[in-house]
């Protein structure tokens, strides 16, 4: 029998669940209204909630002082490349580890996962100095191996869970039917798979979109994406948060946007395989 | 042409002989099951021939051609799956059309054979279809309308009628016996249904523990069992095996006798209790306790009347008992 919730007790959850949306969501909500101030406001104390004088002068001056477009554009090239180059390494990798396991596919997960806990600044100074001698310092082509490499271990896990659902008589069955390896991925894994690749390829391109560390650490002028460009308004003059608020506004919209639009798919892909 | 020998065929996993050597020889266009227990490696002995796992031994021919060491793809099988192992992405006809789209078969004539396989099966109307909205006889059908398109050497058949229902399994299993007979070309079949082995083989292997027991037509098998096991499992309800003094006087080490071969008689034989009695109409299987023999299965006639408690007497009919020695093996 279904657990009966009496209305009072559904007009609770609701309103609590609406409570924490509200919370978590707080920060963004804070960002979006404090970039429609002008500096006295948003610095004002007590803080003005909804009743300040609204203006898109913040919007101008950051479109002025920097090139939107050009950060936009690196952060689009960053995050879509590394996904992408991330996502073909990936299949051919969870496709052997789900379908030929050996008798270390599970260690060899397990150590891919485990290079996510080293924390990044550890390996700053080689990677900096690797950088600078292969000349890819402040370049996109940098930037997109190194989230790509970042990002790999939690693309192949993905991946893998998904691709460990098909059941695998369907994969014999098209090498009875005469499927090369290259054919069998093409025509009847990837097709399969695809909910899962879409969630697989969405949250890598959150993952990459919102890296900050390498991002900052490794560029300059050139290839700097939106994490650069939100960071260029903390400067050392002071802080101008309407300004900072403004730039972050735009940094996150697109993002935002897009996962507004593929949240459905985005729970699928997170809770995958946490019930069956 | 789809003649398949297996020499010395050997299969382990790890430590585990899962197939200890296996001779088999099938002849082209015999339909021939392999029937046995779960687990006594017969599944594994088919996806040895079809090459979806490789040998630890031996050797598999076919057409005189080893193909031991050759891909799937390469031997010309075709194979039907248990869970139909259709593809669900594509349509009914883009599902029946892939083995030929992989053999780089021009369109025109891939539709064809498609069109041609599903007339032979009655999918015509359901070309468009994606698995997802067939029912599972449909299913089976297009899995092995997948099968015949490709004209293979032989079919491989997994067990393909475990998920249907009862009465559909009994369609299911005409029609592959009735597919057979058109197309005349070599078919292995598996199950653990001994039903199913005795009404489509003209060959059936019966395998124990990954060794075969025997070979022989279905009623070979019934009528003349090499041993033990073989004459428990072929049948149903399952032979009587007798041991101890009833057996002696025959001279054996145990008597062997069909639930069809006991005629319910009014005095002299076996004196039981009836325990259990299963009025089907046509027959009546009964479990009978007797003083004797211990408990004995009686298939009799759909006309006798007989209840939980009463007292019954049995008698085998003349010549109808199998005598088997210690070790199990028929006295002949």
């Amino acid at each position: 029998m279904a657990r009966s919730i009496t209305p009072q007790r559904k007009m609770f959850n609701t309103a609590l669940a609406w409570g924490i949306g509200l919370v978590i969501f707080f920060p963004i909500l804070w960002t979006i209204l404090t970039s429609f101030k002008s500096e006295a406001d948003a610095i004002a104390f007590p803080p003005k909630f909804l009743f300040f004088d609204w203006t898109l002068e913040n919007y101008s001056v950051v479109q002025d002082r920097s090139n939107y477009m050009r950060f936009l554009w690196n952060s689009v090239i960053i995050a879509g490349g590394s996904t992408l180059l991330g996502v073909i390494i990936a299949v051919p990798a969870a496709w052997s580890m789900a379908f030929v396991p050996s008798k270390w596919t599970k260690d060899i997960l397990m150590w891919m996962l485990s290079t996510k806990m080293l924390p990044a600044v550890g390996v700053l100074y080689p990677m900096y100095l690797i950088f600078i001698k292969l000349g890819l310092l402040d370049t996109r082509t940098g930037l997109v191996i190194v989230l790509m490499l970042i990002n790999l271990p939690i693309i192949v896990w993905m991946l893998y869970t998904y691709f460990k659902e098909i059941p695998g008589e369907i994969l014999e069955a098209a090498r009875m039917d005469g499927a090369s390896l290259k054919a069998e991925i093409l025509y009847v894994l990837t097709p399969m798979a695809i909910p899962g690749i879409a969630s697989t390829i969405l949250l890598n391109i959150i993952l990459a979109w919102n890296e900050s560390f390498w991002t900052l650490n490794l560029t300059a002028a050139k290839a700097a994406p939106l994490t650069a460009f939100i960071a260029s308004y903390s400067s050392p003059e002071g802080l101008f948060y309407a300004k900072l608020s403004a730039a972050s506004t735009m940094a996150i919209a697109p993002i935002l946007i897009m996962g507004w639009f593929s949240q459905k798919q985005l729970v699928r892909g997170l809770t995958f395989g946490a019930v069956k | 042409m789809g003649k398949i020998t297996l020499h010395g065929v050997r299969k382990s996993f790890g430590a585990t002989d899962v197939i200890p050597g296996i001779d088999l020889t099938i002849e082209n266009g015999e339909f021939v099951v392999f029937v046995g227990p779960s687990g006594c490696g017969k599944s594994t002995l088919l996806r040895l021939i079809a090459g979806l796992e490789d040998t630890s031994g031996g050797t598999i021919a076919i057409d005189g051609v080893d193909a031991t060491d050759l891909p799937p793809a390469k031997r010309r099988l075709a194979m039907v799956f248990q869970s139909y192992a259709l593809y669900p992405h594509m349509s009914v006809r883009k599902n029946i059309m892939f083995p030929l789209k992989m053999a780089g078969m021009e369109i025109g004539e891939a539709t064809k054979r498609a069109d041609a396989a599903a007339k032979v099966l009655n999918l015509t109307d359901y070309m468009e279809r994606k698995p997802g909205q067939l029912s599972g006889g449909q299913r089976q059908r297009v899995a092995i309308g997948r099968a015949i398109v490709r004209e293979p050497a032989a079919f491989l058949f997994d067990e393909p009628l475990s998920n249907l229902d009862a009465a559909l399994r009994v369609n299911m299993r005409q029609e592959i016996t009735e597919l057979h007979q058109s197309l005349k070309t070599t078919m292995i079949y598996v199950t653990h249904d001994q039903v199913e082995a005795m009404t489509m083989a003209d060959k059936i292997v019966v395998l124990n523990a990954g060794n075969i027991e025997q070979v022989g037509s279905p009623l070979e098998l019934y009528n003349a069992p090499v041993n033990t096991f073989v004459a428990g499992f072929i049948g149903s309800p399952k032979m009587n095996l007798i041991g101890g003094a009833e057996a002696a006087k025959h001279g054996a080490a145990t008597i062997g006798i069909r639930p069809e071969h006991l005629d319910v008689v009014q005095s002299g034989g076996w004196k039981g209790v009836v325990g259990l009695s299963e009025h089907l109409g046509s027959d009546t299987f009964l479990k009978v306790a007797t003083d004797d023999v211990g408990i004995i299965n009686v298939r009799a006639g759909g006309e006798v009347v007989l209840r939980h408690g009463d007292t019954v007497h049995l008698a085998p009919q003349p010549g109808k008992i199998h005598r088997f020695g210690a070790d199990g093996k028929s006295l002949a």
